[in-house]
């Protein structure tokens, strides 16, 4: 058996290790990656892109559902549930695919199988029964993460579904329990919803989102209420029975009350596990804690050559936090190294890291919200604008949402935004931009926001901190 | 067109200055040579004229104003026959503030011209892009740092970077500790806090012999060489001279300025500047002599002392001296200078250590001429005895040059006729 030699070996493909790998390999490195299921990870292919694939048909639907707001006429209103599965998948192919070519430009080697840490410097490949080894002077570990699953928890794929059996509905549920209110639960609780599903989130926390902003929850809460949704706080499911076509949950409310629901399925989305198992972690002792590698700052693991990123390291697990992590571990290693490209690296500021969930309305945010930056010792200015007093988002008929923003009272510095509302995902970047470059209030009103964009709000928001807002 | 007025670059070390006083207003009438306002800079308060006809159209900078950047648009002057709209173009085209007078870097040059640009509105050169030099360059940091740094009290351009690119970011002020404070703090932990104080702002004079002095210490390394001189010939000299005429009265201090000059003339190995990478020995001896005036200390320059006889060195430093109190010296006269004398012999100081005054090389720190006994060809007797100190920058001075350069001043002054050769 001929042992393959790389420079760098990235196990696992998704959007950490397969960013990681095009670095490596743009920086000169003999670079190979690893990957036991299809190119791009859970992201690609189960994750963020075919679920905004689905939530884009539902958010067409219910636009043409509310044609006549519009002054335009829809006829015959329906969906093929098949079809929108079929486009989500399609769209998932369409981008592993595109991860292929990826990695043939850039002259990454592709290893099929499930590859393990025997030692540092070298991994074993099995496929179909076959071992190879690999040889890497630096090995990435990217495996990534799964659903979480309890003994009383457990997806069968048929009834009770964790997001991967959620994206592929044979058909749409009649009642559906969401067990979780985080970004995977919501995301699939809005979708169904649309879809016609009757939805009830359970939240064993006393909001939904429970790590957006407390205003911004509620806000959410409100209207996640208003289309219906059933949500229920400070409340956890404590039994799943399966019945031949249903599922009866027992949930218990906070002081002990607990009812039972009968729902046709159940997506369980209480969080994520990182894939710590059979990589090889326990035998070359590399420290795992709850369920995710341990790193410094640049993702080393303490073990000499071998590092980590992405879900399989501490949170927040986030598809562009892995990629990032991914960018500057292997400009770390290539600095250590000497390479003359590389002079400058920095590690990720974690508290500039934004957070987006799909859901109608959209929520996204950055930095500390208003409670946390209060518990952080921060005398605060918090400035807030209402989707109603923009032009732009009346005219889109995306009049309900709002932005906040929090900032320290002394020094202006921007400590979080939060926003809530049509298209917000698109728009927290201008604030992360803001926080990466440490502005303070005075450059932020000093910039020109375009007219008429909902952006413009963005620009309210922070006159509003400091009483200047022009609009309300 | 409408002329821009900038922050003039008024001293080679300028980088910023404070508008003291405008003595113009909007709308005022000015002609070429008219003093449009006071300016404080690191070293004195300059006028600065106007050399342009014109009116008044816009200040730009309040009275009051500190820290603005040379080059930075101050006040705008309309021609003959302009009106406000003119302006906008000046206010649209001023430029960035530069780095001031990239060339001019704060080494002493044998060019006085050279070393310190008159003043004038005219913005500093763009040329010289990134010249090497610390003093001027923009400095890199996030406006949340500045901020921050500002609310501290700190000078952002101390703070040392670690953002991208050296930019310096709020972890680096909030981690940032000022180095005076480390130094202080020693002595400062034993306070109670209790003793009454009154807090002094500093002026910008104070600030620049902060910066350089520390940093004269800091980075170049002292040797010191010490002897005593003997002043009974030079003060029989120095009484025939005097006693010749009115018109003049030559000090001590004067001779010292003149053997000085002359000892670098004798040992030019002592006349010179480290560089870097190269070192620069100078050809004309051009004495700075530390004058204390209110608030500080400056050092006006007798240029080319070893050329220039006793009366004319005695005649400069007495202008030089009365106008540094006056704080009315031109830039050019108190800059560059290849060695400086520091005399405190008139405070009855008997001996002292001075610090170099970078980017020069060496200083001589000069006591009290004072009676006292001394062993001559094995006989006790008396004698007027001056102890001197000096000061090497050991980078290009050795200690055999210091020792022979001293030798030098010291055979000058107890044999004043030499000078003459």
């Amino acid at each position: 058996m001929t042992a393959q030699k790389f420079d760098m070996v990235v196990l696992g493909s998704g959007p950490g290790g397969y960013v990681a790998a095009i670095r490596a390999a743009q920086l000169g490195y003999k670079t190979a990656v690893i990957e036991r299921a299809e190119l791009g990870g859970i992201c690609l292919n189960w994750g963020c892109i075919p679920t905004k694939a689905l939530l884009r048909s539902a958010e067409v639907f219910h636009n043409m559902k509310h044609a006549a707001d519009y002054g335009l006429v829809a006829g015959q209103l329906g969906f093929d549930i098949d079809k929108v599965v079929s486009r989500s998948r399609g769209i998932a192919g369409q981008l592993s695919e595109g991860i292929k070519h990826l990695m043939k430009k850039n002259k990454i080697t592709v290893i099929e199988g499930n590859g393990k840490l025997v030692k540092p410097g070298v991994l074993s490949v099995e496929k179909d029964g076959k071992k190879t080894e690999v040889h890497g002077t630096d090995i990435i570990l990217a495996t990534g993460a799964r659903a979480k699953e309890l003994p009383h928890l457990k997806a069968d794929g048929e009834r009770v579904w964790t997001y991967r059996h959620a994206l592929t509905p044979k058909e749409v549920p009649g009642k559906l329990l969401v067990i979780g209110s985080g970004a995977i639960g919501i995301e699939f609780a809005s979708f169904y919803n649309e879809l016609g599903s009757d939805v009830t989130v359970v939240e064993m926390m006393d909001r939904v989102m429970p790590v957006e902003d407390e205003e911004i929850s509620a806000f959410s809460q409100k209207s996640f209420k208003s289309q219906g949704i059933n949500i229920m706080t400070e409340a956890s499911v404590t039994k799943l029975d399966k019945k031949a076509k249903t599922v009866v949950c027992t949930v218990e409310s906070k002081g002990g009350k607990s009812q039972q629901i009968e729902v046709d399925n159940v997506i369980i989305a209480i969080g994520i596990d990182g894939n710590v198992e059979n990589i090889g972690l326990e035998e070359n002792k590399i420290k795992v804690d709850r369920g995710h590698v341990v790193t410094d700052e640049w993702g080393h693991t303490g073990v000499n050559g071998v590092h980590a990123i992405g879900d399989l390291t501490g949170p927040p697990w986030l598809a562009h936090k892995a990629s990032h992590e991914g960018v500057v571990l292997v400009e770390k290693i290539a600095k250590d190294k000497g390479h003359k490209e590389i002079t400058d690296v920095h590690p990720m500021d974690k508290g500039n890291i934004p957070g987006c969930t799909y859901c109608r309305p959209q929520v996204a945010s950055v930095g500390m919200t208003e409670k946390a930056a209060i518990a952080a010792g921060h005398k605060v200015k918090v400035g807030r604008f209402p989707f109603i007093g923009n032009g732009k988002a009346i005219a889109m008929g995306e009049a309900e949402g709002m932005m906040k923003t929090v900032f320290d009272a002394k020094t202006g510095e921007m400590l979080g935004a939060h926003m809530v509302g049509a298209e917000v995902t698109e728009m927290i970047q201008g604030y992360t931009v803001a926080r990466t470059l440490e502005t303070t209030e005075v450059e932020l009103m000093h910039t020109v926001f375009p007219h008429p964009t909902m952006s413009e709000m963005m620009h309210e928001a922070v006159l509003d901190a400091f009483g200047k807002t022009l609009h309300m | 067109m409408a002329i821009a007025l900038t922050m003039p670059a008024l001293s080679p070390t300028m980088e910023t200055g404070t508008l003291a006083k405008w003595l113009v207003k909007e709308g005022d009438e000015v002609e070429s040579g008219t003093i449009l306002a006071e300016i404080e800079t690191d070293k004195a308060t300059m006028e600065f004229e106007s050399i342009d006809d014109g009116i008044v159209g816009k200040i730009v900078i309040a009275e009051g104003a500190e820290n603005v950047a040379v080059g930075e648009l101050i006040a705008v002057l309309l021609e003959d026959g302009e009106d406000a709209s003119a302006m906008d173009s000046v206010a649209a085209a001023a430029p960035a503030p530069a780095a001031p007078a990239a060339a001019q870097t704060p080494e002493a040059s044998p060019a006085p011209a050279a070393a310190a640009p008159a003043p004038t509105p005219a913005p500093a050169p763009a040329a010289a892009p990134a010249a090497p030099v610390a003093s001027g360059e923009r400095v890199f940091a996030s406006p949340l740092a500045r901020r921050i740094a500002e609310q501290s009290g700190y000078d952002i351009s101390q703070i040392p970077g670690t953002g991208p690119r050296g930019r310096v970011i709020k972890r680096d002020v909030e981690s940032y500790t000022p180095a005076a404070a480390t130094s202080a703090g020693m002595g400062a932990v034993s306070m109670d806090g209790d003793t009454p104080f009154e807090e002094i702002k500093l002026s910008n004079m104070r600030k620049t012999i902060a910066k350089r002095l520390t940093e004269s210490k800091q980075t170049v390394p002292h040797f010191y060489v010490t002897v005593d001189i003997e002043l009974d010939n030079l003060m029989t000299a120095r009484k025939q001279l005097n006693a010749m005429s009115d018109e003049y009265k030559i000090s001590v201090n004067d001779f010292i300025i003149k053997a000085c000059a002359a000892a670098l003339m004798k040992v030019p190995a002592a006349n010179v500047q480290y560089m870097g990478d190269t070192m620069r020995q100078f050809k004309r001896a051009d004495i700075s002599v530390a004058v204390a005036i209110e608030g500080g200390l400056i050092t006006p320059v007798v240029r080319g002392a070893d050329m220039k006889g006793l009366r004319q060195i005695s005649d400069e430093t007495k202008d030089l001296a009365r106008r540094a109190q006056e704080g009315k010296l031109a830039p050019e006269e108190y800059a560059g200078g290849t060695f400086s004398i520091s005399n405190m012999g008139m405070m009855g100081v008997k001996n002292f250590d001075a610090v170099i005054n970078p980017p020069q090389a060496a200083i001589l720190a000069v006591g009290a001429g004072e009676q006292r006994p001394v062993v001559k060809n094995g006989e006790l007797t008396v004698a007027t005895v001056m102890t001197v100190t000096l000061s090497c920058d050991h980078r290009a001075i050795d200690g055999a040059v210091g020792a022979e350069y001293i030798a030098a001043v010291k055979m000058f002054l107890e044999q004043p006729s030499a000078m003459l050769l």
